[in-house]
Formats: structure tokens, C-alpha cells, sequence
């Protein structure tokens, strides 16, 4: 085995000979981290139209009556900017970018369990996509059912419903594809040496968000079958006329998505455990505790789905029931806050951009996850249900939450990916930009939903122009931080300095391998002796890291 | 799980082609988690079949006694018979017996196909009787028994897809096995085939009496 030098540099996956040239070797390609690069260079894609839709929708909202849209206009608008932004973008977010790259990288492995499969779930997330947006173009308009297709009015739209409803099946299927494949991966590929409680936290996030992608997606998938068998053939099981029940849609859909919604939050809460060690310069606190709680926000999520169905017609007693469940979840979040406070205290604190977006982070969930807790309680509920304040709790949680770290883990990984370095100080103006601009345009969703402003309308009552200006100027204010946060990264993924091997000073095995890596991840399997964190062993070995990974880091 | 990284030879890995290696345990934990995959996409099925039984048990009634118990029973047998023709192909190639074990998967087919052609009887016998979704004369029964038929067809309808998606996959073991892609001592394509057949038995099993038999 040849042992690596420093200046030696060895053939990337960026330009494998092996590979097929041009294009085919990438959409065609079934390493993990080609895969990983073309989720991402596809969901941005779909992300940009979703703010596109999203920035329409604002500017509508300048003043009552018609600005830009006729109603019918926004209602297919709220429903796509729904559709896209959570089945095509944050639900396999993290985990099919991020995860796909890393997941087999920081568990010691040259590949996922099924790279075959890996990339049939690919093409059938683009399927799924591109169903979604035909649908735009076909006659009949697009669906205008909001992103919950809820019966029976999905059932009785004239619109384009069925093209669409395949499409978030499909994507349902990939989704479950990735899961069982990171399952399979976690318990089959690990290093020697590397147990379960020495996986990094990133690997235990993942790993539980893969039990709820294979558990609850296929209670989605047969309610959108329903749905698109109840519209083709009159069957009735959810049609009201033919003596179905509404409800139970509701309830199947909302087993699937709430638990979907830990699906976008637990990768995100993973990358968190990830980033502050590197940049505490201290191990993880408590990692077992936060190891744990990602099993157990799996877990209690599956029980707390009928809190988005206060209003619709249940029984007092399940009410409560399902209100007091939905504090039960909030503890292990908490859990995992505490222990990210306490990894920081007395650590030597180096702050760069990624932790700058960390930082935005547990500020922004913090508002989302507490603002939860008011939904979560059944008086407080009935009263703003269906109103501006739904709609900034989750996009509190979701963008403040998932994205911010999503655009905090882009700023950590590409520089591994890629191998070159953005300018970190255009980094840090974005990553405030974007701050103030999600303050102005949602906080004020808070206000306006408190004082009764419905979500999903078209006009509003004069009394609520001015907080909707504001609103509108912060979306301004939040994209113009997007592009020159992508601005910034992609010219540094092209054009920026080389970044070395480890920039941060990270700890995990990505950390210890080529920038970018080469197709077999690594030179030779790596033998796991100490927990993921551990930074003394970083430290004293700062210029031969290379040769750690030969040796099993046993030194 | 007890042993990781089974999988990872120890060589030098330039050599090794990084996405492919052989990992039976791997590819059999991978096939039983699809599996269950798809008894969540019945129990959705289940689950509604169980709340409308409660809300509309006198018209369930009414409308299962409408069901040919006989071609019920036979394609019970049937597919149980297939279920287990499959374990004894997988049982023959274990031995290193090939030519029993393409026999035993040809039998397999023929029983699927079978069941396909004895539940298209009955179906169309439905449709003759002008009982299917969105007729006139279903529309003007009772509720229940609109959504007992809607149950029936579209429960069915899913099991007859997976029954059909199952041929496909076993034609494809047949392939394997005649060019010896399944051997002795690689089987877990089989295996993991015959997996899933047993589901779609299995799922029979329950469909069965909840149409056929509770009266």
C-alpha cells in the first residue's frame, strides 16, 4: 500500500478516468458522491422556482385587491410553492445531498449499500419532478389544492390533479429508496472499530431520519393512490357523496407529513453536532444525549400527527391527547439545544461562517420550536388556526430551521467537496443579509396571523396593508442575501483558493481524506479507536494526517 | 450487524472497483425493509377496510354475502400452493439441484397465472352484474355497500398488481438461474425474490377472509 505524502495528489471523483465523459458520467454514475453533487445541482434548481413562486406571492400581497395575480393565479401558487419546496426540496434535502456524500465517507465505507439503487432513486426524485411541473403546462391549469390535497376538494378541482399526485408518489418511493439504503449502509459498511456510539452524530441523525422515510412514507403513498383512484373511478372511500369520510384522509395524509417534518428538521440538527465541535474546538457534550433524542423525536413524532387536525372535527379526548403528545416531542429537541449551549461553554470558539450559520440557526428554530409549543396547546390553536401565524411557525422552523443549515452545511462541505475555498467575509455579510431579511418577512407573519389575517388569501382587510409591506421588503431583503450567498459559493467553487485538505480542523474521517476525495474514498480502510470528536488526537498530529489514516489513527 | 464491514475486502483499493461487492446479509436487510414498506402501504388499506366496517357493518355484510366464496377459496389454495413451490425452488438450488429449481419457479408462475385468470373471471363476473366503481347501479346502493366495493376492487386491485409485478420478477430469477447468475452458493437474488412472493401471499391470507368469509 502506498503511503500517501502530502503534495501528492491523486485522481478525484471530480475526473475519474474510469467514468463515462460529460454528462452520462454523471446523470449515468453510481458513486455516492456524483450522486450527492446532482441532487444538489437539482434541487437548487427547483428551489430557485419555488422562491420565484414564493416572491410572486409577495409582492401580491402588497395591497388588497389584484396587484400582479387574479386569484385563481395564487392559489396555484401557494399549492406549487408548497409542492416543490417540500417534496422536491427540503424532504430529500440534507439526507440525498449531504448525506449521499458523507454518510458513507464518515462511516469508513467506499459506497452506500446500493449504489444501483442509490441512483435510481436520483431519477426517480427527477421523474417525480418534472411530473410536478408538466402538470403546469397541460390543459386543465395547475393544481390549486394547496400542497395537502385534502378531499374532497382535490377530488372535485378540474384542474390538473392526478399528473402531480403521481409525481409526489414517485418522489415518495425514492424517498424510501434512500432510507433503506442508509439503513443498510449504517449497520453493514461501518469501519472496523467504528460502533455504533462512535459514529458521528451526522450518521445518527441520518440514520433515524432513514427509519421514518421507510415508516411512514408508504402510508402517504396509498392515500395519494386513493385519492387518484377515488378521482379516475368514483370509488368513494373519500368522498363524502358516496358516504367516505374526509377525515380519515386527513388522517392518513398527516401520519406520513408529520413525521415528514422530522424528516427535514433531524439532518439539520444532525449537521448542527457536527459543525460545533470542529469550531468549539472541543468534543460534542453530551453525545449519547444527543444521539438518543434524534431516536426519540423518530419516535414520538409518529404520535403527535392529529395536532393538525384540531379544528377538523375530533373527539375532546384525542384532542388532548394529541396536544399533550405534542409537548412530549418538544423535550428531546430541547435536549439537543442544551447539549449544543453546553458544547460551546469553555470551548475555544473559532468563528467562521459555517458556525455563523449555526448560530442563525438555534436562534431561528428556537422562535420556530417555541411558537410551536403555542400551536401545540388546544385553546391557543383554535383561535389561530389556518392563520399568517401557521405560516410563519413552520417557516420558522423549516427555512430558519433546515435551509439556514443547509446553506450552513454547503458553507462547511464544499470546500471538502470541491476542494477551493469561498471568501468567508462575503460569506458572513450574506449569512447576515439573510438574517434580517427572514426577521422582516416573518416575524411580521406572527403579528398579522395574531391579529387574525388568514393564510392563503388572496385580499385582506386595509388594517393589515402596512405589516404586509414590511413582510414584502424583507422577501427582498432575504433573496438578495440568497444570491450573493450562492454568488459567493459558486465562484469560489469554480475560482476560490485552494482549500486543503482540512480547512477546520474537523475531526471525522472526511476531515482526514483528500479535497476533493478520490473515487474510492479512501486509500485504505481506516480502523475507528476513539469517539468522532475527539480533537487531541487532531492536535498533536497537525502536520501528518494523512499518515493517520494509514496507521488507524492509533497513535 | 453483528459483524460490520463484512462486505470491504481488505485490499488495495485502487484495484477494487468501489461500487460493487457482494453482501448477502446487506442485500437481505435491505429486501426485508422494502417489505415492510409495503405492509404499511397496506395497512393504510387496513385501516380504512377496519373504519368503515365499524360505521357501515350491516351494508359490509350485506355486500360481502355477494362475493363467490368459491373462487375465493380456490385462489387461496392456489396462491399458497405457489408460496410453496417458490421455497422449494430456493430449497433445490441450495442443494445444487438447477434443473428442480427452474421447475419449481415454472410452477410458480403457472399458479400466478392462475390466480390472475380466476380472479379476471371474477371480475368481470362483478362488472357483468353492472357491480363496479362509478356504475349506475352501485351508485344507487347503499353508501357502505359503495364503499365495500371500492374497498374490494381497489385492496384486490393493488394485490393483483403485486401479484403481477411478482411474475415479472421471478421470469427474471428464471433468467438468472438458466445462466447460472443464481448458484449454489449465491442465491440471495432468489431469496429476496421469494421474500417477496411470500408477502404477496401473506397479504392474501388477510384479504381473504375480510371479503370473503366474515359475514
Amino acid at each position: 500500500m502506498a503511503n500517501p505524502t502530502i503534495a501528492e495528489k491523486f485522481e478525484s471523483y471530480l475526473d475519474y478516468p474510469g467514468m463515462k465523459k460529460g454528462l452520462f458520467g454523471w446523470i449515468f454514475s453510481i458513486d455516492h458522491k456524483r450522486i450527492g453533487l446532482l441532487y444538489l445541482v437539482s434541487m437548487v434548481l427547483f428551489f430557485a422556482v419555488g422562491v420565484t413562486l414564493a416572491f410572486i406571492m409577495k409582492l401580491e400581497m402588497l395591497s388588497p385587491g389584484k396587484d400582479v395575480v387574479d386569484p385563481q393565479t395564487y392559489n396555484t401558487l401557494f399549492t406549487l410553492h408548497g409542492v416543490i419546496m417540500i417534496f422536491l426540496f427540503i424532504i430529500p434535502g440534507i439526507p440525498a445531498v449531504f448525506g449521499n456524500f458523507f454518510l458513507p465517507i464518515q462511516l469508513g465505507a467506499k459506497d452506500v449499500a446500493f449504489p444501483r439503487l442509490n441512483l435510481l432513486s436520483w431519477w426517480l426524485y427527477m421523474i417525480g419532478g418534472i411530473f410536478a411541473i408538466v402538470s403546469l403546462f397541460l390543459q386543465g391549469g395547475p393544481i390549486d389544492t394547496g400542497w395537502t390535497f385534502y378531499v374532497p376538494y382535490s377530488i372535485r378541482t378540474t384542474t390538473n390533479v392526478i399528473l402531480p399526485l403521481l409525481g409526489a408518489f414517485i418522489l415518495g418511493f425514492s424517498s424510501i429508496l434512500t432510507g433503506l439504503n442508509f439503513i443498510t449502509t449504517v449497520h453493514r459498511l461501518r469501519a472496523p472499530g467504528m460502533t455504533f456510539f462512535k459514529m458521528p452524530l451526522f450518521v445518527w441523525a441520518l440514520y433515524s431520519t432513514a427509519w421514518i422515510q421507510v415508516v411512514s412514507t408508504p402510508v402517504v403513498g396509498i392515500t395519494i393512490v386513493l385519492v387518484i383512484i377515488e378521482r379516475i373511478f368514483q370509488i368513494g372511500i373519500f368522498d363524502p357523496a358516496l358516504g367516505g369520510d374526509p377525515i380519515l384522509f386527513q388522517h392518513l395524509f398527516w401520519i406520513y407529513s408529520h413525521p415528514a417534518v422530522y424528516i427535514m428538521i433531524l439532518p439539520a440538527m444532525g449537521v448542527v453536532s457536527e459543525i460545533l465541535p470542529t469550531f468549539a474546538k472541543r468534543t460534542i457534550f453530551g453525545y449519547k444525549a444527543i444521539a438518543y433524542s434524534s431516536l426519540a423525536i423518530a419516535f414520538i413524532g409518529y404520535f403527535v400527527w392529529a395536532h393538525h387536525m384540531f379544528t377538523s372535527g375530533m373527539s375532546d379526548t384525542s384532542r388532548m391527547i394529541f396536544s399533550l403528545l405534542t409537548f412530549v416531542v418538544a423535550i428531546p429537541s430541547g435536549v439537543k439545544v442544551f447539549n449544543w449551549i453546553a458544547t460551546l461553554y469553555k470551548g475555544s470558539i473559532d468563528l467562521r461562517p459555517p458556525l455563523v450559520y449555526v448560530m442563525l440557526f438555534i436562534f431561528l428554530f428556537s422562535i420556530g420550536g417555541l411558537t410551536g409549543l403555542i400551536l401545540g396547546s388546544l385553546a391557543t390553536d383554535v383561535h389561530i388556526h389556518d392563520t399568517y401565524f401557521v405560516v410563519a411557525h413552520f417557516h420558522y422552523v423549516m427555512f430558519g430551521g433546515t435551509i439556514i443549515i443547509l446553506f450552513g452545511a454547503l458553507h462547511y462541505w464544499l470546500p471538502k467537496m470541491f476542494g477551493r475555498m469561498y471568501n468567508e467575509k462575503v460569506a458572513n455579510i450574506a449569512a447576515g443579509i439573510i438574517f434580517v431579511g427572514f426577521n422582516i418577512l416573518y416575524f411580521t407573519m406572527f403579528i398579522l396571523g395574531y391579529q387574525g389575517m388568514p393564510r392563503r388569501y388572496w385580499s385582506y382587510l386595509p388594517e393589515y396593508q402596512t405589516l404586509h409591506i414590511i413582510s414584502t421588503v424583507g422577501s427582498w431583503i432575504l433573496i438578495l442575501g440568497m444570491i450573493v450567498m450562492f454568488w459567493n459559493l459558486i465562484y469560489g467553487v469554480l475560482k476560490g483558493k485552494s482549500a486543503g485538505d482540512n480547512p477546520w480542523g474537523g475531526t471525522t474521517l472526511e476531515w482526514q481524506i483528500q479535497s476533493p476525495p478520490i473515487m474510492e474514498n479512501f486509500h485504505e480502510i481506516p480502523t475507528i479507536t476513539h469517539e468522532p470528536y475527539y480533537h487531541a488526537a487532531a492536535i498533536n498530529t497537525e502536520d501528518n494526517k494523512h499518515k493517520k489514516i494509514d496507521e488507524g489513527e492509533n497513535e | 450487524m453483528s459483524k460490520p464491514n463484512e462486505g470491504v475486502e481488505k485490499v488495495p483499493l485502487h484495484l477494487a472497483d468501489p461500487h460493487h461487492h457482494k453482501d448477502a446479509i446487506g442485500a437481505k436487510m435491505g429486501m426485508w425493509l422494502f417489505l415492510f414498506t409495503e405492509l404499511l402501504l397496506f395497512g393504510g388499506l387496513f385501516l380504512l377496510y377496519m373504519a368503515y366496517r365499524l360505521q357501515y357493518t350491516q351494508d359490509f355484510v350485506i355486500a360481502a354475502k355477494e362475493l363467490n366464496l368459491m373462487m375465493g377459496t380456490i385462489n387461496t389454495i392456489v396462491l399458497l400452493t405457489s408460496s410453496l413451490t417458490m421455497a422449494l425452488s430456493i430449497a433445490a438450488i441450495q442443494r445444487n439441484k438447477k434443473t428442480l429449481a427452474i421447475w419449481m419457479l415454472v410452477v410458480t408462475v403457472a399458479f400466478a397465472l392462475a390466480f390472475m385468470v380466476i380472479k379476471y373471471f371474477e371480475w368481470t363476473a362483478k362488472i357483468h352484474h353492472g357491480i363496479y366503481p362509478g356504475s349506475p347501479d352501485l351508485l344507487n346502493m347503499p353508501n357502505g355497500e359503495i364503499i365495500f366495493y371500492g374497498m374490494y376492487y381497489s385492496m384486490t386491485g393493488l394485490h393483483a398488481l403485486h401479484v403481477i409485478i411478482g411474475v415479472v420478477i421471478i421470469l427474471f430469477m428464471l433468467v438468472f438461474l438458466i445462466r447460472d447468475k443464481i448458484t449454489q452458493h449465491d442465491y440471495i437474488k432468489l431469496e429476496n425474490a421469494g421474500l417477496y412472493w411470500h408477502l404477496v401471499d401473506l397479504i392474501w391470507i388477510f384479504l381473504y377472509p375480510l371479503f370473503y368469509l366474515i359475514h
